[in-house]
Parts: C-alpha cells; sequence; structure tokens
C-alpha cells in the first residue's frame, strides 16, 4: 500500500514541477532574451565594427567577425579623427572631460556632504522647509533655466571656460546629492553625534573626524553617480564648453557628424567606445565596496 | 566643588509638558539615580543637564556656574550612553583621545591620561582595536573610559547597563560603584531598574509622570516610601497595598480588610498624622516581611488565612501568591529551607508583625 502510495505520488510532483516551468516562466524568459538582445545587439555590432577594416564594412554584413582583426581605428579615434576643423582626435576631449570631471566631484560632493551632514545631526531652524525646497529643485529641468544660468555664467566672466561647465555641474548635481547624503547621515545613531558634541562640539572636526569616516559607502555611490553623470553629459559640455575645452561626448559628436566623403564607421565606433570606457572602469572598480557595513561596532549589535 | 542644581525646571515639547517646575540638588560626590518608569522624564532632565536638550524655563547651576546656556562641552561633564556611542571608525585609543584633543591637551597628557582610564578599566590590550572587535562589556568600558579621560568632577550615565546580559550588568554595577568609590566623582544616573538604584545610589530620586516622587537613600526609599507610587515601584516582587478602612477602638488605631475580614493591628505604626475612625487607607505589606505557619513571633500585627495561588521558586527562596478574596494576589516571600512549600490551593496561615506595615491615605495616597 505504502509502495503504490509513494509511486502515485513522485509523478504528481513532477508534473506540477514541469507544468510550472511550461507556464509563465517561459513568457519571462523570452521577455528577458528580448530584452538583453535588445542591449547587447547593438553593443556587440559596434564592438565588432570598431576591429574591422573599412573593406569587409563596405560589404554590409554588420553581424560578422572581423575577417582581419586591426586596432588602426582605435588608434585614429584617438589621435588623428577630425572634428570641425582640428584633427586632433578624441583625446583631447579626453582631458577636458578630466578636467573638468575632477573640479565637479570635488565641488558638488564637498558642498552637498556638508549641507547634508548639517541639515540631518543638527538642530537647524527652517531644515524641513529648506530640504522641501531642495527637493523641487531636483526636479526643474535643465532646459527651463538653461538661459537664464548662461547670462549668469557669462556675467562672472567664466564662460567658454572648464570651470563654468564644471561649476554647472555642480550646481545642477546639489539638490539630489544634498538629499541623499542627507537621508544617509539622519541614519547615523543619534548618540554618536550627541557623544561627539559632548567631547569636541566643533561642527568641523566632527565632521572630518566622525562623520566622513563613516561617509565611505555613500561616497562611493555619490561618485558613480556623478562620474557618470559629468562624464555622459553633452548638453552642458556644448553650452558651457567654449573652443578647445569641450568635454569629449561634444567632440565625439562633431567627429560623426563631420566626416568628409567616406564615412569611417570603425573609427566612430572606435571613438564612442573610447568615450563610454571611463564609467565603465568606475564602475568596475568601485563596484565591491558596495556591500561593506558601515556602523559596525558603533553601537549595540 | 561641583554640586548640581535644578531650579525651577519647566520643559515642553510644543504643547506636551513633560517636567513642571522641578527642583532637585545633587550634592558633591554624590551617586544620584534617577529612577522612573519610562517616560517619566528622568532621560530628558539628563539630556538637559547634559545640555543636548533646551530647557523651556529655570536654571541649572553647576559648581555654583550657572551653565543653561552653556554648549555641552563647556560645562565640565562626561557622558555614557546606553547604546555605548563608540565612534566606529576610530581604534579605541581614539575613542578616548578623541575628546581630550579637542580639549587641546598636551600630548604627553593625552597618552598619560589614556593609559591610565586604560588601565583602571582593564582595557589596556585592546587600546588598538575598532569597536566592531569588542565585545559588549568591553564596548561598555570603552565608553566609562571616554567618560573618565576627560577628568571632569560630574559623571553622566543614561541606561548604562540595559543593553548587556544579566551576568555583565552584574559585574558592570559592581565596577562602576567601585570607581565611584576610588574617584569620588559626583554621578548622576540614570535607570528604570531598580536594583542598579538600589545596589550602586547614595541618594535615590523616584520619578513619575515628570514629578519626583521622594528622592532619598535607598533604605528609606525601601523602608518608608513617601507614597503608593513609591511603595508600589520598589521592591521585587512589588508590595502588597490592601485597601482597608480605619477602625479607632479604645484608644487603639487598627484597619480592616474589609473582603477577608482580617483586622490589622497600626498601634506600633508611627503616624504623622492620626487617620479618623472610618477613614479609608491603603496598607502596604512587604512579601518578605510575612511568617508563614507556626513560627509566628509575639507581635504579630494582622494573621490571614487564605488559599495558595501559584508559588515561584527562585533558588533561595519562594514566593507564594495568595488570594486575597476580592481578586487581588498577595505575594508572600520566604525561605524555603525552613519551611514545606505549600502547594496551589492549600490554605496557609501567614502572619505579619505589627511594626512593619505601611500606611498611606487611599485619597491623596501620600504616607501618613
Amino acid at each position: 500500500m505504502s509502495a503504490v502510495a509513494a509511486s502515485a505520488a513522485i509523478p504528481v510532483s513532477r508534473a506540477r514541477r514541469r507544468k510550472r516551468i511550461r507556464g509563465s516562466s517561459i513568457a519571462i524568459l523570452v521577455f528577458l532574451t528580448m530584452c538583453a538582445a535588445f542591449v547587447s545587439l547593438p553593443l556587440y555590432v559596434v564592438i565588432v565594427t570598431s576591429f574591422k577594416t573599412m573593406e569587409q564594412i563596405a560589404l554590409g554584413e554588420v553581424f560578422a567577425l572581423p575577417t582581419e582583426w586591426t586596432i588602426e581605428p582605435w588608434r585614429m579615434a584617438w589621435s588623428e579623427v577630425c572634428a570641425g576643423m582640428t584633427c586632433e582626435g578624441v583625446s583631447h576631449g579626453f582631458w577636458v572631460s578630466m578636467k573638468i570631471l575632477f573640479p565637479s566631484l570635488l565641488l558638488s560632493i564637498g558642498i552637498s556632504a556638508v549641507t547634508g551632514y548639517a541639515l540631518a545631526l543638527w538642530k537647524i531652524r527652517w531644515a524641513g522647509t529648506f530640504l522641501f525646497v531642495l527637493f523641487l529643485c531636483a526636479f526643474v529641468p535643465f532646459q527651463i533655466i538653461m538661459i537664464p544660468l548662461v547670462l549668469l555664467i557669462s556675467s562672472l566672466g567664466i564662460f567658454g571656460t572648464i570651470w563654468a561647465v564644471a561649476i554647472v555641474h555642480s550646481i545642477l548635481a546639489m539638490p539630489l546629492l544634498t538629499l541623499i547624503f542627507r537621508n544617509f547621515y539622519k541614519d547615523v545613531p543619534e548618540e554618536i553625534i550627541n557623544a561627539a558634541i559632548m567631547d569636541c562640539g566643533s561642527f568641523w572636526r566632527i565632521f572630518f573626524e566622525i562623520i566622513l569616516p563613516m561617509s565611505a559607502n555613500i561616497m562611493i555611490v555619490v561618485l558613480i553617480l556623478m562620474i557618470t553623470t559629468v562624464w555622459n553629459d553633452y548638453l552642458i559640455g556644448l553650452i558651457f564648453g567654449g573652443v578647445g575645452t569641450q568635454p569629449m561626448t561634444v567632440i565625439l559628436a562633431n567627429t560623426v557628424i563631420t566626416s568628409f566623403g567616406v564615412v569611417k564607421y570603425n573609427v566612430d565606433m572606435a571613438a564612442a567606445l573610447l568615450t563610454a570606457i571611463p564609467p565603465l572602469i568606475v564602475y568596475f572598480a568601485l563596484g565591491k565596496f558596495f556591500v561593506q557595513g558601515i556602523t559596525a561596532g558603533a553601537i549595540k549589535g | 566643588m561641583p554640586h548640581v542644581e535644578f531650579h525651577n525646571i519647566v520643559k515642553r515639547f510644543g504643547r506636551v509638558t513633560v517636567l513642571e517646575d522641578l527642583n532637585l540638588r545633587v550634592e558633591d560626590g554624590e551617586f544620584l539615580v534617577l529612577l522612573g518608569p519610562s517616560g517619566c522624564g528622568k532621560t530628558t532632565l539628563l539630556n538637559m543637564l547634559a545640555g543636548l536638550q533646551e530647557v523651556t524655563e529655570g536654571s541649572i547651576v553647576i559648581g555654583g556656574r550657572d551653565v543653561t546656556d552653556l554648549d555641552p562641552k563647556d560645562r565640565g561633564l562626561a557622558m555614557v550612553f546606553q547604546s555605548y556611542a563608540l565612534y566606529p571608525t576610530k581604534t579605541v585609543r581614539g575613542n578616548l583621545k578623541f575628546g581630550l584633543s579637542a580639549q587641546k591637551l598636551d600630548r604627553s597628557e593625552i597618552e598619560r591620561r589614556v593609559q591610565w582610564a586604560a588601565k583602571l578599566l582593564q582595557i589596556d590590550r585592546l587600546l588598538d582595536r575598532k569597536p566592531a572587535q569588542l565585545s559588549g562589556g568591553q564596548r561598555q568600558r570603552v565608553a566609562i573610559g571616554r567618560a573618565l579621560v576627560k577628568n571632569v568632577d560630574v559623571f553622566l550615565f543614561d541606561e548604562p547597563l540595559s543593553n548587556l546580559d544579566a551576568k555583565l550588568r552584574t559585574e558592570m554595577r559592581l565596577e562602576i560603584k567601585r570607581l565611584h568609590q576610588e574617584l569620588a566623582k559626583t554621578i548622576v544616573f540614570v535607570t528604570h531598574d531598580q536594583v542598579e538604584a538600589m545596589t550602586m545610589a547614595t541618594r535615590i530620586a523616584v520619578m513619575d509622570a515628570g514629578v519626583i516622587q521622594q528622592i532619598a537613600t535607598p533604605d528609606e526609599i525601601y523602608e518608608r516610601p513617601a507614597n503608593l507610587f513609591v511603595a508600589r515601584f520598589i521592591g521585587s516582587p512589588a508590595m502588597n497595598t490592601l485597601k482597608t478602612t480605619a477602625v479607632r477602638k479604645n484608644g487603639c488605631i487598627g484597619a480592616v480588610h474589609a473582603p477577608t475580614g482580617v483586622h490589622m493591628d497600626l498601634s506600633a505604626y508611627p503616624f504623622l498624622a492620626q487617620p479618623r475612625d472610618g477613614d479609608p487607607l491603603v496598607i502596604g505589606l512587604r512579601p518578605e516581611h510575612f511568617t508563614i505557619g507556626c513560627d509566628a513571633r509575639g507581635d504579630v500585627g494582622a494573621r490571614f488565612s487564605l488559599p495558595v495561588r501559584y508559588t515561584e521558586k527562585n533558588g533561595s527562596d519562594v514566593t507564594a501568591f495568595v488570594d486575597s478574596a476580592d481578586g487581588e494576589l498577595i505575594a508572600v516571600r520566604f525561605d524555603h529551607k525552613h519551611h514545606h512549600v505549600p502547594k496551589t490551593g492549600d490554605v496557609v496561615e501567614i502572619h505579619f508583625p505589627k511594626d512593619r506595615f505601611d500606611v498611606f491615605d487611599a485619597v491623596s495616597e501620600k504616607r501618613i
């Protein structure tokens, strides 16, 4: 009796499992595969094209692997390709983007970290109202304030310089970053800040000695966010950067637009990849720090 | 020398009044425990003394200096927090030094004090560890050390033992008491744990609903509670309180507990104010003053014969809960070596000595 019951039970459970696989999960798998293909197929085409010779590209088989692998398009994209009147490749734009990136990071993260710390941990009058205004600011589209911002920046006499681009980036990032920092510091145990206030009482000493060392995780999140935003930006660089101070994205666009005669697809693709690589490196390098605990051991654990 | 005075302290949060016209004086070198249930305002009072919360009205004086509007760091205080509140990214040494380097002390002086405190608290081998690498008891020692190195005269403790397990708590209790005796500093200690209060304090201020109900030595609080709140709050198991009616007969004062009909002889009780015949009284009977069975002494003030509902054994002694006939239980504690433990349902005869009663007015709930 029991053997019969057991053998009868097994097919039932098998049937149920098979049914689950055949059901909605197949639809989900198909959908996910399509999503993956949607992103990865163009990426595949970009990568293989950048290693092809122009002769092979002329054949028109976009999905074929290169018959002859060449890094010549990459070399040209980096140092020889023409953007408008200058022909020095995207390398110039790369260094401009770097020069824009560091002041932007320093300004925006520095100011918003201190503001977030003050709003979260010190008793400040109107802090709630200020936060609400910041929240609103985070949702104002850049295009609306673009023209007044141009007037403001040119009245400061820095229009067309690297500093103009960096400062505009910092200002625009401030509301969001301040909110992020404020929410992070809100979770610092109140007793730690109280202990620090009783020990020392100095706003800056507490920030630099106690709070900043606890901020590694949020710093990495914000760094990734800012590096990606600043590096991938096109509009601000185009408007506020002058001749010779345009970031890599603008140079890339000009390169692609102003090709004479035969369009060198392989060089264009290589230039695009060169522009996209730095944020990727940042992701891979910093991603592993995400998981570390912050307040471990500070309080009862 | 620093004594701490609170003058007419009022504290409001919006429309909610937490403390109303509170006055308190902590003597120099005293170990004062603020004891009360949660929400009674004891932590608020401590935070105001520390300067972490503002005083709505009134003033705080430390050692003759009005500190009401001073910054926390300028008040000459050190505080130990409930959650330890160690700086997670600093080593133990860094935690101890932080407050000192902020005072711009000499480097050798800082090092000397850190070594002194580490030695005193036996954490000298842990100085280079991070808080995450310490056990709960060690973290608590570091938190105390961080207060000690500041070399101030007044220490504040905000329920520092409530995160520790029972054994560690007992150890730290002795440790803190030893520190108080060695250093002879003023300590204000907030807790809701009556055992901590009774064992460590030189004086206890029992608080309830923002009001100090009684401030006295632990013995005084225990032996002569000023009102029913204090009487019921202190003692484990809590004091039994029976609603009775005063009876005057031939110049002798007694009280009758209606549900059991027991007459209590209050002739040995030192009344502050004599009750009149028929006044409602609440009589307090500490569980451990009862005697059970036949070894009653000659000075019996009340004699009950009641059925046992539950018994609890606690190693050295037994608590029996007997039914007082009006739904309430009377706790009776006795040493089980000398008696057999009564079973549930047994009717036991219990006696209460006449010089051990606590008598309260049923209306004002004050001791009379």
